[in-house]
């Protein structure tokens, strides 16, 4: 070995230097959590399904946008407040996707107590992951909105009406974003397995769906259209439709045009309001269990 | 109470053929070894309780439970189910006890959790490790929850996975990682933070006698390199004698016995030493039983039977460090190779074990 060559072993270094706590790591898990939901950070194979169903969110956006720019029309086909509700296929599958593995995957691999061993609370670790699964889910659903609006104004449109339609479409997905995400999140943090977690999250958006609307449309060849009004509560996707055309000015897609009026519609608004604070304590609760 | 064995690095005990030197004696070279005790001043509590008791509806996991433990290696040792894990989970402030009061690093467990925690490493018994990201990514992340800044992070990381030996693995997925390799990553994560205690669950499980045996060497390292105290629980009593400074059994949740190993078995220490044979001192072992007879040290009169070499190993008394030193200057005058020197332990069953020495030692804490 020559003379200038020297291995040096530094030893033991002691950390001295700042010890952020308890808010900076919500916000660390917050953002890794977040990053998680589009594949970021994970492996390209992860990135492959999120970012697909982000394209297909924004491409519809950006044909509607296409077809009236050069239709120089006064309208957007679409309304704001109808994006989502046309596209909530996509919305469900994102949820069913990425919910479970936000949360399946710390409960299966058992790394929740590592987590529990540190200043981070119980609290800490449901509202970083809750609320990075509800940004995840208002970035899926408000980029077409906003291609819709930037749209609509190069193509010349009213301004007031697109901001304002603009300002109701946010208002309602955020609302959808709270509502699936908690709903999404409860269900794949019930079981440590991913597959099953998929299937709950599928099973809960589709087929409340698919029963809401067959059981609308029988009360409505029977002209029932309370009856129509009051089904609505039981989807989730119906329930922001009811909640949007009773204070956002949205056309609702029930059959008979029989949406909620401001009385129904604050029932819808409350259902909404409780089943997100409910997911929120049922996450709670489930954390209690495997805290350690 | 006893004193912590950083007062005397001296009487650290010797990794296996290991000569001290004259540095070891240094009270400078290990200076970063007392920051366990910095904010204690002399007389240090890592962990006390006070007649705690944890019961379930139809289990005593913790039964009046009274502990008082120094900086150091401390072995939590009792059998499947005798209440070692839910002593870790109230030591971390994450389950309440039905009474009593428990301390760590001074702070109570009940009003400064979080505080504790900060403080704190802990590597649970099970594995915990996502196998789909690899061992940076995952410490990163977890250093992060420990409040440590990004840059920080990584750098802890990188030093943190060197130090209990994961190299170029560690930018793999953890799934294709042995058994041995997952523990280390667990370690590692307890320790990113630079706590000044850690808290291990079981460390040993599932390892093979290597790997149990490195493990083992890590931990030690753990508060003699890093200076780092740490409780390690085990259901198996012999693994922990040479690693731990002090032994604490419970069964049933009750304190069965608390003593210190280190000052238990130091009173008697036997060590072994064994050297080659030189042109002028054709039985080199029969010279240096000579001289160090003339130099005063005792000897045992029986040597080792049945290992190869065996009549060269003699069996001396060491009565405080200058045996080492004594032995050491012997063979250099006498000019023969020092094959090893080494500590002979004492089982850790005699320590308790009725009737021997621990039984009137003052060291013993229980109360």
């Amino acid at each position: 070995m020559s003379a200038e060559t020297q291995i040096h072993n530094i030893g033991y270094r002691k950390y001295d230097g700042p010890r952020l706590g308890r808010a900076y790591a919500r916000r660390s898990l917050y953002v890794q959590s977040l990053r998680g939901a589009y594949g970021l950070g994970r492996s390209a194979k992860s990135k492959v399904l999120p970012m697909i169903l982000f394209g297909i969110m924004c491409a519809l956006a950006l044909i509607v946008v296409a077809v009236a720019v050069i239709a120089k029309s006064e309208t957007l086909l679409i309304d704001y407040t109808r994006y989502a509700i046309v596209m909530q296929l996509v919305i469900a599958l994102y949820v069913a996707s990425q919910a479970p593995q936000s949360v399946s995957r710390d409960l299966r691999f058992r790394s929740v107590p590592l987590y529990f061993s540190r200043p981070i609370e119980r609290g800490d670790y449901v509202l970083a992951k809750y609320g990075a699964m509800a940004s995840a889910l208002f970035i899926l659903t408000a980029s077409p909105l906003l291609i819709l609006y930037v749209g609509s104004l190069l193509a010349k449109m009213d301004f007031g009406d697109q901001t304002k339609g603009f300002g109701q479409g946010l208002v309602s997905v955020a609302l959808l974003s709270l509502l699936f995400g908690g709903i999404g999140l409860v269900l794949a943090a019930l079981t440590p397995r991913r597959g099953f977690g998929v299937a709950a999250v599928i099973a809960a958006l589709f087929i409340s769906y698919g029963a809401v609307v067959t059981v609308q449309a029988i009360a409505w060849s029977t002209d029932n259209l309370q009856a129509v009004t009051w089904l609505g509560l039981f989807s989730p996707i119906t329930l922001i439709d009811g909640v949007q055309t009773a204070f956002l000015g949205a056309s609702t897609s029930f059959p008979g045009e029989a949406g909620p009026g401001a009385g129904a519609g604050t029932v819808y608004l409350l259902v909404v309001l409780a089943l997100i604070a409910g997911s929120y304590a049922v996450l709670m609760r489930r954390y209690r269990k495997v805290g350690l | 109470m006893r004193d912590p064995p950083v007062d005397d690095p001296a009487r650290l005990p010797l990794p296996y053929g290991v000569v001290r030197l004259e540095s070891d004696k240094d009270p400078t070279v290990r200076a970063d070894v007392d920051r366990g005790t910095r904010h204690y001043g002399r007389s240090v509590t890592v962990i006390a309780t006070e007649s705690l008791s944890k019961r379930f509806p139809r289990v005593t996991a913790l039964d009046r439970l009274s502990l008082d433990i120094g900086p150091g290696v401390t072995g939590l040792v009792g059998a499947n189910g005798a209440g070692k894990s839910t002593m870790i989970k109230i030591l971390l402030g994450l389950s309440p006890a039905t009474e009593g009061r428990a301390e760590v690093l001074g702070l109570d467990v009940v009003t400064d959790g979080p505080a504790i925690r900060e403080r704190v490493g802990y590597m649970p018994e099970h594995d915990c490790l996502p196998p789909d990201v690899s061992a940076t990514e995952f410490v990163v992340h977890m250093a992060r929850m420990s409040g440590l800044p990004p840059a920080a992070a990584r750098e802890r990381t990188a030093d943190t996975l060197r130090h209990v030996g994961l190299y170029e693995e560690r930018y793999r997925p953890m799934g294709g990682y042995s058994t041995g390799m997952k523990q280390r990553v667990k370690l590692a994560q307890a320790l990113v933070h630079d706590p000044q205690l850690v808290l291990l669950d079981e460390p040993t499980n599932g390892l093979d006698p290597v790997g149990r045996d490195e493990m083992l060497g890590l931990i030690r390292r753990v508060w003699t390199d890093f200076g780092i105290s740490v409780l390690v629980t085990s259901h198996l009593l012999g693994e922990l004698e040479r690693t731990c400074d002090h032994v604490v059994v419970i069964d049933g949740g009750r304190l069965l016995r608390s003593s210190s190993t280190s000052d238990f078995t130091q009173t008697t220490t036997t060590v072994a030493v064994e050297v080659t044979d030189s042109d002028t001192h054709p039985d080199g072992t029969a010279a240096l039983r000579a001289a160090l007879t003339a130099a005063g040290v005792t000897l045992h009169a029986r040597v080792e039977e049945g290992l190869p070499g065996a009549g060269h190993v003699l069996l001396l008394e060491a009565t405080g460090e200058e045996t080492y030193d004594t032995v050491r200057d012997t063979v250099a005058d006498l000019g023969l190779g020092l094959v090893r020197m080494e500590q002979r332990r004492h089982h850790i069953a005699e320590v308790f074990r009725p009737g021997t020495a621990a039984d009137q030692s003052p060291e013993v804490q229980a109360r």
